[in-house]
C-alpha cells in the first residue's frame, strides 16, 4: 500500500534512504526516535493542533471559483487556500511541527534552508513563538529576487546566511545548511522544508504536511475528480495528496518547465530527470551523464530545485500521480487571471498548478470537480509580477 | 585485536605510521596530478586517496569544493579519474590507489561496469563518503569479491555504531577527528584522543585519522596515537600554493615548494 511507505529503512519503492556522511547518522536516529515516540504523545499531538488551529489559522477556507468556473465553461473549481494560512503559505504547517520537535528534543537552536524564502519566514516565525534561535541559508541570487522575504526573516529575528556557491539558489542553500548542520549536530535541529532529504524527514514533512488533504476531504461533500498541485521538493503537493492515495481520485503534480523542457532552463525534474542521489535521498533529479548536478531554472524560487522528494519519485514511478510541467509565462498568465477572475493573487509556485487545472478544466464536463491547491499567496512575488506585467504594458 | 592480513592485495607495506594523501583528480589538470601524486609518494605517501571532483560535495569544505570546481571546469569526471590510474602507474606511482568518490556518480556509471573498471585500471580501495553502513551491502559485497577495500568511516557522533562498523572495517578504517566538513583545524578536540582508542579496540584493520589535520604538530600527534593520518584540504592548498609560484616563476620552482613543505609537515 503506497500510505504504508515508507518502510524502516526509509524507502518508498526503490526511493529514498539515508545517503549522508557517517557524521549524521546517529543524529538521524535520533530524529526518527524522538519524532516517533512524539507522534505518540497525545500532548504533543495537541499543542500541534492547537498551534495550527489558534496561531496559523487553520483550518484554511476551501473557495468555489465561481467565476473562473463560469468562463471555462468545464469542471467546477475548487481552491484549497493555503495562501490564508500565516506567513503566506503551507509552509507553516511543518514548521511548526518540527520546532515542537526541535524543543521537546532540547535544542534551542534552528537551522533551515530557503528558496523563495517561505520556508525560511514560516522558520524564523515559529522560531520567534517557541523561543529558539534561527540561521536560515539562501542562495545570494534568490535573496536578490525575494529581497522582501529577506527583510521579513530579520525582522523576525533569524540570522540570513547568504550562499554564494554554484547558482546561489536552493540547491546550493541546502548543502550549506547540511555542512553547517554536520559541524553543529549536536545541538542544532535541522528543520528542513520540503519532503526531501535523508530518511525520517521526508515522512516526517509530509506528516505535518498531510493536514492540507486532510481538511479538503472534510471539506468536500461533493466527489472530486482531480485534485492540481505544484511540485518543487513538493510538499505542498504530498500533503493535499498523501489522504486521498488510495482513493479513486486522479492526482496531478506540476513541475516548472521554466522557459521550456526542450531547452537548458527548466526545473522539471520528473519530466526530464533520471534517478541518482541528492541531499541524502535517491530520488529523481537532473544531472548530466557523469551524475553530476545540473542547476536548474524557474522564474519561482520555490520551484528552482534539481531534485524532488522520494515519495513523488515512487508515485511517478507507480504512475499514481500524473505529473505535467508548466513553463513560466503560462504561470504568470494564471497569476493575472486568477487575480482579475477571483481575487486572489497566487504565489508564482501556486500558479504553476492553476494554469494545469485551466488547461484542463475546459476540456471537463460541468459534473466534474476539481481542487487545485493554492499552496502561497504572491505578496512576495510583488517585484518579479511588477517586473514581468510592467514590459508586457500593465498600467 | 587481530589485525587483517595483505590488506590492499598485499601493496600496503606496513600498517602502523601510515600517510595517505589526498589530492583531487585533474586539479588543475591530468599532467599536473601525476606530478603530485609522485611528490607525494617521494615524501612517504603509503595510500593515495585520488579524489574524484563532484558538483555537490556535502562533506567538503571550501578548499576541496574550490579544487573539485576547477578540475570539473577542466572536465574532470568519474570515469577519466579511474583511468587516469594507470597513468599513475606507469609514472611510477607505486603505492595502493583508493578512488575517493560520491555515491551519485558510481550510480550513475552502474555498479558492475564500475568495480569492473576499478580491477581494470589496478585500483586498490574505494571511499564514498556518503554511502553510510547501512546502505553499502551491495557494493560492499562486490567489491569484495574483486578484492577491492571497500573504506568505512566513523564519526564522533558514531557511539554504538563504531563497533558494527569497525568489525566489517577493511583496508583501514577512516576516523572522522571532529564533527563538520573537511578544512583544517587548528586544534584538535580534546576528545579525539578517546575517540581513536575507543576506534582501534574494535578494528582490525589500522585505523586512520582524518579531517582537519594540517600541522606538523597535528601529524605528530597522530603518529603517536593512531595507525594512520588523513591529510586533504591542507595538500590542496600547497597545490594552491605551488600553481601560484608556478606562474610567478616557473614549474621547477612550484614542484619544489610543493615537496619541501610536504616534507615540513609530515617529518617525524
Amino acid at each position: 500500500m503506497l500510505t504504508s511507505m515508507p518502510n524502516h529503512k526509509g524507502r518508498y519503492g526503490d526511493f529514498g534512504g539515508k545517503y549522508v556522511p557517517e557524521t549524521l547518522m546517529a543524529p538521524l536516529e535520533e530524529l526518527e526516535a524522538a519524532l516517533d515516540e512524539a507522534m505518540q504523545d497525545e500532548e504533543f499531538l495537541k499543542q500541534y493542533e492547537h498551534d495550527l488551529k489558534e496561531y496559523a489559522g487553520r483550518p484554511t477556507p476551501m473557495t468555489f471559483a465561481d467565476k473562473l468556473t463560469a468562463e471555462l465553461g468545464g469542471a467546477q473549481i475548487y481552491l484549497k487556500r493555503e495562501d490564508l494560512l500565516h506567513t503566506g503559505a503551507h509552509k507553516l504547517n511543518n514548521a511548526i511541527g518540527q520546532a515542537l520537535l526541535a524543543k521537546r528534543m532540547g535544542k534551542d537552536k534552528i537551522i533551515a534552508e530557503t528558496g523563495a524564502g517561505q520556508h525560511g519566514v514560516a522558520s524564523a516565525t515559529v522560531a520567534a513563538k517557541l523561543g529558539l534561535s534561527c540561521k536560515v541559508f539562501m542562495g545570494e541570487e534568490d535573496i536578490r529576487r525575494q529581497e522582501l522575504n529577506v527583510f521579513r526573516m530579520k525582522l523576525l529575528g533569524a540570522e540570513v546566511i547568504s550562499v554564494s556557491s554554484g547558482n546561489g539558489t536552493l540547491k546550493d542553500a541546502t548543502n550549506e545548511a547540511i555542512r553547517y548542520w554536520v559541524a553543529n549536530c549536536e545541538d542544532h535541529f535541522y528543520l528542513i522544508g520540503s519532503v526531501v532529504g535523508p530518511h525520517p524527514y521526508p515522512r516526517m514533512v509530509r506528516n505535518f504536511q498531510r493536514i492540507i488533504g486532510d481538511e479538503t476531504k472534510e471539506q468536500m461533500t461533493r466527489n472530486i475528480d482531480r485534485i492540481y498541485a505544484c511540485v518543487g521538493g513538493g510538499s505542498n503537493a504530498i500533503g493535499m495528496f498523501y489522504p486521498f492515495l488510495e482513493d479513486e481520485v486522479e492526482l496531478i503534480g506540476i513541475e516548472a518547465a521554466g522557459k521550456g523542457v526542450d531547452t537548458p532552463d527548466h526545473a522539471a525534474t520528473l519530466t526530464k530527470g533520471t534517478p541518482g542521489v541528492i541531499h541524502g535521498s535517491l530520488t529523481y533529479l537532473m544531472q548530466d551523464e557523469n551524475g553530476q548536478i545540473i542547476e536548474p531554472y524557474s522564474i519561482s524560487a520555490g520551484l528552482d530545485y534539481p531534485g524532488i522528494g522520494p515519495e513523488h519519485a515512487n508515485l511517478f514511478k507507480t504512475k499514481r500521480v500524473r505529473y505535467e510541467s508548466i513553463t513560466d509565462d503560462e504561470a504568470l498568465e494564471a497569476v493575472k487571471r486568477l487575480s482579475r477572475a477571483e481575487g486572489i493573487i497566487p504565489a508564482i509556485e501556486s500558479a504553476h498548478a492553476i494554469a494545469q487545472a485551466i488547461k484542463e478544466a475546459k476540456e471537463m464536463s460541468s459534473d466534474q470537480t476539481i481542487v487545485i491547491n493554492v499552496s502561497g499567496r504572491g505578496d512576495k512575488d510583488m517585484a518579479t509580477l511588477m517586473e514581468h506585467f510592467t514590459e508586457e504594458g500593465l498600467k | 585485536m587481530m589485525k587483517q592480513q595483505t590488506l590492499f592485495q598485499g601493496k600496503l607495506t606496513r600498517e602502523k605510521d601510515l600517510f595517505i594523501p589526498f589530492i583531487v583528480a585533474g586539479d588543475p589538470d591530468a599532467d599536473k596530478t601525476v606530478q603530485y601524486a609522485l611528490r607525494l609518494q617521494e615524501a612517504g605517501a603509503d595510500i593515495l586517496e585520488l579524489g574524484v571532483p563532484y558538483s555537490d560535495p556535502l562533506a567538503d569544505g571550501p578548499v576541496i569544493q574550490k579544487a573539485a570546481k576547477r578540475a570539473l571546469d577542466a572536465g574532470m569526471s568519474l570515469r577519466k579519474s579511474v583511468r587516469m590510474v594507470p597513468e599513475l602507474r606507469k609514472a611510477g606511482v607505486t603505492i595502493p590507489i583508493v578512488i575517493f568518490t560520491y555515491y551519485n556518480p558510481v550510480l550513475q556509471y552502474g555498479h558492475e561496469a564500475f568495480i569492473a573498471d576499478l580491477v581494470e585500471n589496478g585500483v586498490e580501495g574505494l571511499l564514498i563518503p556518503d554511502l553510510p553502513l547501512e546502505e553499502s551491502e551491495e557494493l560492499n559485497v562486490r567489491t569484495k569479491e574483486k578484492d577491492i577495500e571497500l573504506i568505512s568511516l566513523v564519526a564522533p557522533t558514531s557511539d554504538e555504531r563504531i563497533k558494527r562498523i569497525a568489525e566489517q572495517a577493511r583496508g583501514f578504517l577512516y576516523c572522522v577527528s571532529s564533527l563538520g566538513v573537511t578544512g583544517e583545524r587548528k586544534e584538535m578536540a580534546p576528545e579525539t584522543l578517546s575517540f581513536i582508542e575507543k576506534v582501534k579496540e574494535h578494528s582490525s584493520v589500522p585505523v586512520a585519522v582524518g579531517f582537519g589535520i594540517s600541522s606538523n604538530d597535528q601529524v605528530r600527534l597522530m603518529r603517536e596515537h593512531a595507525d594512520g593520518f588523513i591529510i586533504g584540504s591542507k595538500i590542496v592548498k600547497l597545490i594552491e600554493a605551488s600553481l601560484e609560484l608556478e606562474k610567478n616563476e616557473n614549474e621547477q620552482a612550484g614542484l619544489t615548494f610543493f615537496s619541501d613543505e610536504l616534507r615540513k609537515l609530515v617529518q617525524e
